[in-house]
């Protein structure tokens, strides 16, 4: 098995076999000419007939890959106008007496070494475009076409470089991923392979001859291509190609939909994130929005405690960039299976029912006022709503409330803005709060049931002890009563309910809780369109009716 | 003669595509556009050459409008760039 790296263009798998794409041989006469007056009319016709072509392909490229891509070929049409290059062209014809092939290698390759020349990449990469339409004259002039250099079988074609009229006129349908020596992300090549979607490495050294007719996968995510690749490997890769389609398949169909039932049901499909390197995730998905944002990894990742500035660049960020989607952020839940050298936290002899989360916050306040005030100078700057873990009672709830009350006081006096309409809610992962729901509900905004904890508090099973596991029912019935009471009780009170833990993307339970009538899905990102096609495939009315 | 200067905001400088569309916008008038930046200048008929003056953002060229129709040129130009650039 050979290995090649290489830029990746898009992240996909292509597998397939490798057909070298060889620019046809110019056979040029740089010879002396007889009759200029000729050559000149030659000249003109094949640039009348380049220009035609670059116009055809526009029309082709539009369809293909949009109108902002294709408009690279109305520029070639323009630049083989210029009078410049074509008075400089003819030039050479008539002065040095020479064929009209031979001026356009040598007039052209003026143009393309200005542009070669120039510091700004953007005009660098414009070279590219000369030599484009340098080969198509050429290629009109000796009654060449290169269209033929395909191949009649689906292949991953390599090349020295594609020119992008190349890239336009290959046939998509036999076209399963392209392979470059040459090549740069800014290359219209780059951009075309990524707006139609094709797995594709530019700027891999390895190729070799040698490898024509071979058998390859590209691994776009990684950037490498793999030759021969062995069984395993191909196995792997290939069921992962299978799950993009599945995905893309997915995403055809149900981007920007509503996540509805056929009776009109709304349920919030929303991602639960780790961090702002997930925000991506969101918006590939389609969620509607981010259901629980653990803000552990600013902890986490930090050496010593992470400052204001720090935690308000974080949520800004996200917040930000994923506006207007509400995006709740859940407060500090350290403690218990997380812990951090520089909070020094005592060991416990049951870290799980121990010191953790709220209730570090509440006898910490000046460290729990950092983290407030961070998330309400990011409010300004988004739809953000603040979730508080690990509650238990009312007067926590309450307490929260004031600190975070205080903390807002504090910042419109220091001159801060603070949205006015930031959502306020809790986790529900305690049969505490469970049972307290009626009164909970009339302190905030929104519950979140958390299933993991809940469901290991109620049961009374640690999750993280395997021996456990004959005993463990992630489907238990405690547990989902649990949940059904909570969505009740918030609705009793105009709270809205959604549960964030596992069991949220359990598909074998969404229609039960859409029958008890739970509001909001979060979900890893990854399970976001799958559960809204199976809510837009469930009927509500005839489930609360059977 | 019409003469003024133009300060380019977008990011990518005097590109491609629409470069294209002012060479065409030139093209329509008899007078005759010459660009300066720097030390160096060009017709603004010929799209090889604009595009080598390679004008970046925050770049300020002067153009200078010269016939029979510089009043209405140097107008529509001046509006083009300014829509565009």
């Amino acid at each position: 098995m050979l290995v090649g790296n290489g830029k990746s263009i898009v992240n996909g798998i292509a597998i397939g076999k490798i057909k070298i794409y060889r620019e046809p041989e110019r056979k040029i006469n740089e010879g002396i000419i007889d009759d200029p007056a000729a050559e000149v009319a030659r000249y003109e016709a094949a640039v009348e007939k380049a220009i035609a072509q670059q116009n055809a392909l526009y029309e082709k490229a539009v369809v293909e890959a949009g109108k902002d891509i294709a408009e690279v070929f109305l520029v070639h049409a323009m630049m083989l106008e210029d009078d410049d290059m074509n008075d400089s062209t003819k030039e050479i014809i008539t002065g040095q007496k020479r064929s009209a092939e031979y001026a356009v290698q040598v007039g052209y390759a003026n143009y393309a070494q200005m542009f070669a020349d120039m510091d700004d990449p953007y005009m660098k990469a414009r070279a590219a475009d000369i030599l484009d339409i340098q080969g198509m004259v050429l290629d009109n002039l000796l009654g060449l076409d290169s269209s033929s250099l395909q191949g009649t079988e689906p292949a991953i074609l390599v090349a020295e470089d594609f020119a992008p009229s190349q890239t336009v006129k290959l046939d998509k349908s036999l076209l399963l991923g392209m392979i470059t020596i040459e090549g740069s992300a800014n290359s219209h090549t780059a951009i075309l392979a990524r707006s139609m979607n094709i797995p594709a490495l530019m700027q891999c050294k390895e190729v070799d001859d040698s490898w024509d007719g071979k058998d390859a996968i590209i691994d776009g995510k990684n950037g490498v291509v793999y030759i021969e690749p062995d069984a395993d490997l191909r196995a792997a890769l290939t069921k992962r190609q299978q799950e993009d389609k599945a995905k893309e398949a997915l995403l055809q169909e149900l981007k920007g939909k509503p996540s509805v039932t056929i009776d009109g049901y709304k349920v919030r499909l929303y991602a639960n994130i780790g961090g702002p390197s997930d925000v991506g995730a969101v918006v590939a998905n389609d969620a509607e929005g981010v259901g629980l944002f653990r803000s552990e990894f600013v902890y986490l990742n930090a050496k010593e405690e992470p400052g204001e500035e720090e935690q308000f660049n974080a949520y800004k960020r996200v917040l930000e960039s994923l506006a207007p989607r509400l995006v709740v952020i859940r407060t500090c839940d350290i403690g218990a299976d997380k812990t951090i050298d520089y909070m020094n936290l005592d060991k416990e002899e049951n870290p799980a029912l121990g010191y953790r989360a709220i209730r570090i916050c509440l006898t910490r306040k000046p460290f729990f006022k950092t983290q407030l005030r961070a998330l309400l100078r990011a409010s300004a700057y988004g739809n953000l709503g603040i979730m508080f873990p690990m509650i238990i009672s009312v007067a926590e709830v309450r307490e929260c409330k004031e600190i975070l009350e205080e903390c807002r006081q504090e910042l419109l006096k220091e001159g801060y803005k603070v949205a006015d309409d930031i959502e306020i809610g809790i986790m529900v992962e305690t049969p505490a709060a469970v049972f307290c729901a009626d009164e909970l509900a009339q302190e905030v905004d929104f519950f979140s049931l958390g299933t993991n904890d809940l469901t290991q508090y109620t049961c009374a099973i640690d999750r993280q002890n395997a021996k456990l596991e004959p005993f463990s029912d992630t489907h238990h019935p405690a547990v989902l009563k649990a949940i059904k009471m909570t969505v009740e009780a918030g609705h009793r009170h105009g709270c809205w309910v959604g549960i964030c833990g596992e069991l949220g993307a359990d598909p074998t339970l969404t229609k039960e809780f859409i029958k008890y009538g739970v509001d909001e899905l979060s979900v890893n990102a990854k399970s976001i369109l799958g559960l809204r096609k199976a809510i837009r495939a469930i009927n509500r009315k005839e489930l609360l009716g059977a | 003669m019409k003469e003024f200067t133009f300060t380019v905001t977008d990011p990518l400088g005097i590109h491609a595509r629409p470069a294209g569309i002012l060479v065409k916008e030139a093209k329509k008038f008899a007078s005759k556009i010459t660009v300066y930046k720097g030390d160096k200048s060009c017709d603004m008929t010929k799209l090889l050459a604009l595009m080598g003056l390679a004008v970046k953002q925050n770049d300020t060229i002067t153009v200078v409008v010269n016939g029979d129709d510089e009043e209405a040129c140097a107008a529509a130009v001046k509006a083009f760039l300014e829509e565009n650039f």
